[in-house]
């Protein structure tokens, strides 16, 4: 069909060295679809050009869904006309992106007959990414992806699709069962994830540990990461057995303890768990000896984004501790307030992150009623979002107005 | 307390909003449920508004669109769509 592939030089450029080369993979895909065929041709035209032949979203999409697809169409479709389409799927990945290998077997079945068998597993979204296809065939896709139990993500302004780490499914040190957690938020937001009715984009992820595997303290709206209220718990003859084989526990534990809690005496272990910011730091160097506490639960921040409209933040504690217990109704109730808030008074295109910059994380805890506490301030001094009104004096306002 | 507004109605009003604006302002859903909040004020909720926007996109009356943020408008054949 498709054995003759273009003259590719300067993608040729990019199979060189010993790493996976997104061109052999095209060039793979190229030997089967027409389509793939096409995009090594528009892409080496585009490099060659230095010019982007892709024209970006309006309507595509499944009935009844306004999340999903991404529209993609090139202009110049006369030369490539296998591309002419080459619209991006977003399907809802599992939680903790296990499958059975016949699960991805008839995706890709799907996917070959109907699209240009290219995926991206998985995007940055977490979703499965489906690469490339024609309009004429987003609905026959979606019937038989729904048919063998997959669904859309998101996409647009709507809730994304949550994603997780894989917790307690294979981690010792989740907090929190975090697969339950996104399969339920999931499961529960349905309407906002097909049909997007924010000012812009919704991101939950769920890390069971400040690890923080997910990165969702950098990509989130709202980012859900298991921590624990207790004491780490500390196996003594293990923190001995390190030391004798050759760890410098004070130099690389007890030194780089960011909150400077930990003492070591040569036998013993100390650790003030008062002033511990549970980083994970002491118990990844040394995880045969030290384990999350038994208290557990999780850590809810808001507001990270990676730069599009604004540039990127990372987010900002608003619940220091919470138990995380089915149904959740608690950060249910919480992220009603919080979306009331943002589509009442936030800006078209406007990150939640955003939306408290510009009001204030002070005014905004109120608005969402709140109560600031301790956890929320990085450094004393620091966060001046914070006033605390039982210090101020009876008139004092009035006085200064 | 005065009568609640049917999904019907309120569908019916935001496809009108939607049609007066269509070449002129991109509408959210959150305009029109702040519009029609503002209209018939404690008489429809938000969760009327959410079903009325159902109502209108799944008769296919309107269409959901993506230019940076997501739109609601009319269906229409886009300038960038190849044939
Ligand atoms: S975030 Fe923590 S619990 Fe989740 S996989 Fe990573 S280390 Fe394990
Ligand atoms: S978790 Fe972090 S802050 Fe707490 S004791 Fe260990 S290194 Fe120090």
């Amino acid at each position: 069909m498709a054995d003759e592939l273009p003259k590719t030089p300067m993608l040729d450029e990019l199979e060189k060295g010993p790493w996976p080369s997104f061109v052999s993979e095209i060039k793979m895909a190229a030997k089967r679809s027409p389509a793939s065929k096409d995009l090594l041709g528009i892409l080496e035209r585009s490099y060659q050009e230095k010019i982007g032949h892709w024209k970006h979203g309006g309507i595509v999409g499944v009935l009844g869904y306004g999340g999903g697809v991404i529209g993609r169409y090139c202009d110049v479709p006369q030369d490539f006309p296998n591309v002419a389409h080459f619209h991006t799927i977003r399907v809802n990945q599992p939680a903790g992106w296990y499958y059975k290998t016949d699960a991805l077997r008839k995706i890709c079945d799907i996917w070959e007959k109907r699209g240009s068998g290219m995926t991206n597993m998985h995007g940055s979204t977490g979703d499965i990414i489906l690469l490339g296809t024609s309009t004429d065939q987003l609905e026959p896709i979606f019937e038989e992806l729904t048919a063998i139990g997959f669904d859309l993500g998101g996409s647009g302004s709507d809730v994304r699709t949550p994603s997780c780490c894989l917790g307690k499914s294979r981690c010792e040190w989740a907090c929190y069962d975090t697969m339950a957690a996104c399969h339920d938020f999931t499961k529960n937001y349905q309407d906002e994830l097909h049909r997007p009715a924010f000012p812009y984009k919704f991101k939950f992820k769920f890390s069971g540990c400040p690890n923080d595997c997910v990165a969702s303290v950098a990509r989130a709206d709202m980012s859900i990461i298991g921590t624990w209220r207790d004491n780490i718990r500390i196996d003594q003859k293990a923190v001995g057995d390190y030391a004798s084989a050759g760890v410098d526990v004070t130099k690389e534990i007890v030194n780089l303890c960011p909150a400077k809690c930990m003492d070591w005496d040569g036998k013993m272990l100390k650790i003030d768990n008062s002033t511990c910011r549970r980083c994970m730091h002491c118990i990844n160097v040394m995880p045969k000896a030290l384990r999350p506490g038994k208290d557990t639960g999780a850590c809810i921040l808001i507001g990270s984004k990676a730069p599009i409209v604004e540039g990127a933040l990372l987010s900002s504690v608003i619940v220091p501790f919470i138990k995380m217990e089915p149904p959740y109704q608690e950060i249910r109730d919480l992220v009603e307030r919080i979306w009331d808030l943002w589509c009442d008074e936030g800006k078209n295109r406007e990150r939640i992150g955003e939306f408290i910059q510009r009001v204030g994380l002070g005014n905004f805890l109120e608005m969402i009623e709140v109560e600031p506490a301790a956890q929320m301030v990085a450094h004393p001094r620091e966060n001046p979002y914070v006033f605390y009104e039982e210090y101020f004096e009876e008139g004092e306002e009035e006085a200064e107005n | 307390m005065a009568e609640k507004v049917s999904v019907a109605e309120v569908a019916e009003k935001m496809y009108k909003m939607v049609k007066e604006a269509q070449g002129m302002r991109k509408l959210k859903a959150m305009d029109l449920t702040k519009n029609i909040m503002e209209i018939y004020g404690d008489r429809v909720d938000k969760q009327t508004c959410k079903d009325a926007i159902r109502e209108i996109i799944e008769t296919e009356k309107c269409v959901y669109t993506y230019f940076g943020g997501s739109y609601i408008e009319l269906p229409h054949k886009e300038g960038a769509a190849n044939p």
